[in-house]
């Protein structure tokens, strides 16, 4: 009897613990996010930019009149 | 405010002199110029170089400046899509690699965008760059 109700006692905060954990994802969810176009550019490696940057900077110069 | 006006009008019309003399010299059509409505509107901090490779408009927007802008990014997005596939590397990689080098050629006066997004307007000091950028 004591058992069941330890037992029922441990579902509710269980449930409590869920509900709550689920509102704090929900939180980080809607925080309001960086500009996407830093988001979106996480992604890109350091080294991918090195390997691009002497061809880039000869596109600029061969293309001045866009740049 | 009416003299600083002068001021930079003249000296954008004697640099566009010194451009066009520079380029009859030449004749080189591979290094064409900016046309006059862009390099006023750079000189103008009304658009800055973004972090991304692609041009923004820095204050409030007008028709003819969201025109000139979409202009040029749609010209430049062509650029590094070809040069992107020619190097093995994706748009955005290109593109944002074009933008660190595009924000270190800009010159004193003209904006920019740091990596908080913020605009900024590059002085004599080195731009403030995305931490990747070489």
């Amino acid at each position: 009897m004591q058992g069941k109700a330890d037992r029922k006692g441990l579902k509710i905060s269980a449930a409590v613990g869920m509900a709550s954990l689920a509102l704090a994802g929900c939180v980080t969810v809607e925080a309001p996010t960086e500009p996407i176009v830093i988001e979106l550019n996480v992604n890109i490696r350091q080294e991918v930019i090195y390997r691009l940057a002497e061809d880039a900077g000869d596109t600029i110069e061969n293309n001045a009149d866009i740049f | 405010m009416g003299e600083f006006m002068t001021k930079r009008l003249t000296r954008a019309v004697l640099s566009g002199a010194a451009i066009a003399v520079a380029v009859g010299g030449l004749a080189t059509p591979a290094f064409a110029q900016r046309d006059p409505a862009y390099a006023a509107a750079r000189s103008a901090g009304q658009v800055g170089e973004k972090m991304d490779g692609y041009l923004g408009i820095v204050g409030e927007e007008t028709a003819e400046l969201r025109r000139l802008v979409n202009d040029i990014n749609i010209k430049r997005r062509a650029v590094y899509s070809q040069r992107a596939q020619a190097t093995n590397a994706t748009l955005e990689e290109y593109a944002l690699t074009a933008g660190c080098q595009a924000i270190l050629a800009t010159t004193p006066g003209e904006r920019y965008q740091a990596p908080d997004g913020s605009w900024q307007t590059r002085t004599n000091a080195p731009p403030k760059r995305d931490s990747r950028c070489p």
